[in-house]
Order: structure tokens, then C-alpha cells, then sequence
């Protein structure tokens, strides 16, 4: 992985087990990602949770439009949301996955994949339970 | 409020695809026939409001209708572009700032899902790049829950489709107007899992133009007339789920529709139970079963009955998208939501023909949702 850079700057941590880079605003509230411009002086960053459970999931049939800029030729993807309990439900593209193999409250888990040749992004995976 | 305002005249340019011409000129063909419906000429019309999201501004409209030197105001309010002109419009009577005003709405879209800029809806590159910026997702995403946590069925999906085509073949301003059977529509491609390609709408053309007047100009004309029981139009209240989200609330909150729903419904000094004839948003199946439940009309989970029961049918308890509705008419941003409080003047009016409900609706209720998380809602009473 050390040969793709991030899709975009600030979106995870750098370290061993990276986790999604949050904002909370003055009233406690979570978002994500963090905001740029003004906004960005009324949040504090906040190091999300790896680990959460799937809150609904779809799958991408049809290659999307511009600006969408993965690799050619398109390949179906699955994205969703998932609740980090406590903190915020994100978006996020679901790996190592199957339509079949999806439940909504199922355990997820954070994962930095490779986006194309030479990005990565973020996503989550389900959680094998040992 | 000083006074009642009504709708005395409505014009509607078909839905679909008509190459050759301008989504402008599809609009000035709807305001000719509204004021023809309503028995006045252009001169007569004391304001106007109109606008399109993708084919230009409305007030050019003048140089085919006459440069009366009307005041002509441009509205660009995405999804809500038509509901807001109606709201104008309503508005400027009611404040006694005229007898007579127009709303129009039209529009026309390059074919295939729409495609969004992130910096227009101030989000980062990378969620257009990364591919989860469309608005298809969002409904996939939003019905998918909604079928887990309430008992919705895939079935219950496709019998959405299926009644709207079935409306759409009796309905002259459709753009679909055959049918398709539950088995085509279960099995046809997946675009977002759970909704297949029957199951959404695809971008459109089209225009709806509506005069709207005071009671005493409607008493001066003896027009056949709908009044304008409410017109409720409303942003995103804190926590809601909307298209276009990197992220929620885990604390959830309110919604678009369910806060204009409600303030059209106490505007109005009516409930749910006195609606006759609906027009719902539905972008795909799975909106128009959620909206039921966030307008009031059923309790979560009870859309599996109405369907199965057909009570949202022409001839049922509570006929809903009697046209077809953005499934069979195409969604044309502009002219959408006018599309709705059109078919509603219609059926009040008892001109319906084949697609008319039956035993004299009173109350017609219409609802249009999009994005970034708005909502308008206008009920008329006959």
C-alpha cells in the first residue's frame, strides 16, 4: 500500500491501524469528513472508531458520471453506511464483500484499499468473527 | 393572508423527449394553454414567476408571449424550483399585490442519471471521485433500511411500478405509456440494489404552467376554479438523512417532508384522512412507500397492505400518482413539482377521462422532495 497515495489529504490518520478523521462541533456532534474553509476553525478533529456495525448498504450497478474517476474498464462496487456507535454514521465503499452476505447491523471493520493503480481510499469490510 | 387564492388555469407541454424543442419553448406552449384554460390572455397576467434547473431562465419567455412589461421573476431552486414558484405566486395575491399571477416550471435533461458537481453542494473532490455521489444511491441506501426495519418486500417495490405504468398508459401527458408487468420489473437489471431499472425515473423534459387569481377575479371570470387550501415549503431540519451525506446524525432527526407535510396540513385546518387524491415524490418505488408514511398517510410498515390491498390504486381508498408520476412522466427538475399540483387541478376539476377518480375528489394533496433535503407540499380543495 505504501505506493498509493490517499485519494485525498486528511481523511485518515498515519499510523499502523488508521482510523477515519472526524470533526466535533461546539455542541458534541460528530461529522465527517472534516470541514475545509471557515468552518473548519469550529470543529475539533477527532479520531473515529475502527469498528462499527452496517446501518444500510447498496450496490453500484452502472458506471457514475463525472466526476467519478475509478479504474477503466467499471467495476460494480458496493458502498453503505456504518454507525461508529457513539460518534457518527459514515458513507463509505464496503470491501471483500457479496450482496448475499450483507446484513444491516452486521460488525464492520475500517480498511485503507487501493482506489486504482495509484490511490488509495477508505472503506469498511465485514468483521470475521473467529 | 387577506384573502383565498386559487388556481383558475393549467397548462402542461407532454412529458418525455421532444427533440427539436427547447425545454423554454416546451414552457411557453404550457402558459399558452393555461391561459386559455383560464380565459384570459397574457396582458391579463399581473405577475409571473418561472424557472427551469438545466434550460435557462424563464422570464425570456416574454419575447414569444409579449414584452408587456410584466414583472418576470427568475426562480432556481433545484427540485423545489416549481414548488417555489408557486409559493411566490400564491404569496403576491394573497399579500394583494395583484389579481392574477402565473408559476411555470419546465426543464430539459441530457438522458442518464444526473450528474452533480461536489463543489456545488460544497462537498470535497474526492466523494464525486470516489463514485458515491448520485442521488440513485441515496434512495437505494435510504429504502434498503427502511424494508429491514418495516417489513417492506421487494414485491411491495414492484407493485409501485406497476400501478404507475398502469396510470401512465391512461394518462396523455405521460412519457411512458405502456404497461410493464411485475415479473419484467423484479427481474430487470439491478441499478442500486434493492431498485431495479423499472423502479426509478429517469431525467426528463417537460413543462407545467398554472395561473393562479383572487376570489374576486375568480368571481369576475366565473372561472372553474380550485382553491389553494396550503402551500408549505421547507429545508432540512438537524439530523435528517438527505442525498448527498458523507455522513449522519447517530442521534437521527426530524425530515424535509414530515415538517412541511405537517405545516401544510395546519394551514390548511385538515388531516391526512380528508385527503381524496395524492401526488407523492417518487424518484423510485421505494419514495413513494417511504412518503406515504412521512406525509402521514400510513404508519411505517402498513405500505405493504395498501399495496397488496390496491388502496393507493385510481379506484381505492386513497389514489396515489394518479399520471404515473415521476415513474411514468420522467422527472423534469423544473417542472416536476408543478406536474403534480397540475394533475391534482385536474382531478378536482373531474377532467380526468379515463385516469378520473371516481365520486368528485375534494381535496387534492401533492408533495415533491429532492435535494440537497427539501420539501414543498400544496393541498387544494374544491
Amino acid at each position: 500500500m505504501s505506493a498509493l497515495t490517499p485519494i485525498a489529504p486528511g481523511l485518515w490518520t498515519d499510523e499502523a491501524e488508521p482510523r477515519l478523521i472526524g470533526a466535533r462541533r461546539a455542541d458534541g456532534e460528530i461529522v465527517f469528513p472534516m470541514p475545509d474553509g471557515d468552518a473548519a476553525a469550529l470543529v475539533e478533529p477527532v479520531a473515529l472508531a475502527r469498528r462499527g456495525t452496517l446501518w444500510s448498504w447498496t450496490t453500484q450497478g452502472f458506471e457514475p458520471k463525472e466526476p467519478y474517476s475509478g479504474p477503466q474498464p467499471f467495476q460494480p462496487f458496493l458502498i453503505g453506511y456504518v454507525e461508529l456507535p457513539g460518534e457518527v454514521i459514515v458513507e463509505t465503499r464496503i470491501v471483500d464483500a457479496a450482496p448475499a452476505d450483507l446484513t444491516i447491523g452486521m460488525p464492520m471493520i475500517f480498511a485503507v484499499v487501493a482506489f486504482d493503480a495509484e490511490r488509495s481510499t477508505y472503506a469498511f469490510r465485514p468483521e470475521r468473527q473467529p | 393572508m387577506t384573502d383565498d387564492v386559487y388556481i383558475i388555469g393549467a397548462g402542461i407541454h407532454p412529458f418525455g423527449r421532444t427533440d427539436g424543442r427547447s425545454g423554454r419553448d416546451q414552457g411557453v406552449v404550457a402558459v399558452r394553454q393555461a391561459l386559455t384554460d383560464a380565459g384570459i390572455a397574457w396582458p391579463d397576467v399581473e405577475f409571473a414567476y418561472g424557472g427551469s434547473a438545466a434550460a435557462g431562465s424563464a422570464d425570456i419567455m416574454v419575447n414569444e408571449l409579449g414584452l408587456t412589461s410584466v414583472p418576470f421573476i427568475n426562480v432556481a431552486n433545484g427540485c423545489a424550483t416549481g414548488g417555489s414558484a408557486l409559493t411566490a405566486a400564491r404569496n403576491a395575491i394573497a399579500a394583494g399585490a395583484c389579481d392574477i399571477a402565473l408559476a411555470v416550471g419546465f426543464d430539459k435533461h441530457p438522458r442518464g442519471a444526473f450528474n452533480a458537481k461536489p463543489s456545488d453542494y460544497g462537498l470535497p473532490e474526492w466523494y464525486g471521485e470516489t463514485g458515491m455521489m448520485l442521488t440513485t444511491q441515496f434512495f437505494a441506501l435510504k429504502i434498503q433500511r427502511y424494508m429491514a426495519l418495516h417489513g417492506i418486500s421487494r414485491r411491495t417495490l414492484g407493485l409501485v411500478a406497476e400501478k404507475a405504468f398502469r396510470n401512465g398508459t391512461l394518462c396523455d401527458h405521460a412519457w411512458r405509456r405502456s404497461p410493464v408487468d411485475l415479473d419484467t420489473i423484479l427481474n430487470a437489471p439491478m441499478v442500486n440494489d434493492p431498485l431495479t431499472k423499472y423502479m426509478f425515473c429517469s431525467p426528463a423534459e417537460g413543462a407545467v404552467a398554472l395561473v393562479l387569481a383572487s376570489a374576486k377575479k375568480v368571481r369576475e371570470l366565473g372561472s372553474d376554479a380550485v382553491r389553494i387550501a396550503s402551500v408549505a415549503f421547507r429545508t432540512r431540519p438537524e439530523g435528517s438523512f438527505e442525498v448527498f451525506a458523507p455522513s449522519i446524525s447517530v442521534g437521527g432527526g426530524g425530515k424535509p417532508t414530515e415538517v412541511a407535510s405537517r405545516a401544510a396540513f395546519e394551514m390548511a385546518g385538515i388531516g391526512p384522512e380528508d385527503v381524496s387524491v395524492a401526488q407523492l415524490q417518487d424518484t423510485e418505488s421505494g419514495a413513494e412507500i417511504m412518503h406515504m408514511a412521512e406525509n402521514g398517510f400510513c404508519a411505517d410498515g402498513e405500505q405493504e397492505q395498501w399495496l397488496a390491498e390496491g388502496w393507493s390504486e385510481i379506484g381505492g381508498k386513497m389514489p396515489i400518482n394518479t399520471d404515473g408520476g415521476c415513474l411514468a412522466c420522467g422527472e423534469p427538475i423544473g417542472a416536476s413539482g408543478l406536474r403534480q399540483v397540475y394533475e391534482n387541478t385536474v382531478q378536482l376539476r373531474g377532467r380526468g377521462g379515463e385516469r378520473q377518480v371516481p365520486n368528485g375528489p375534494k381535496v387534492g394533496y401533492s408533495h415533491v422532495y429532492g435535494a440537497p433535503g427539501l420539501s414543498a407540499v400544496a393541498i387544494l380543495e374544491r
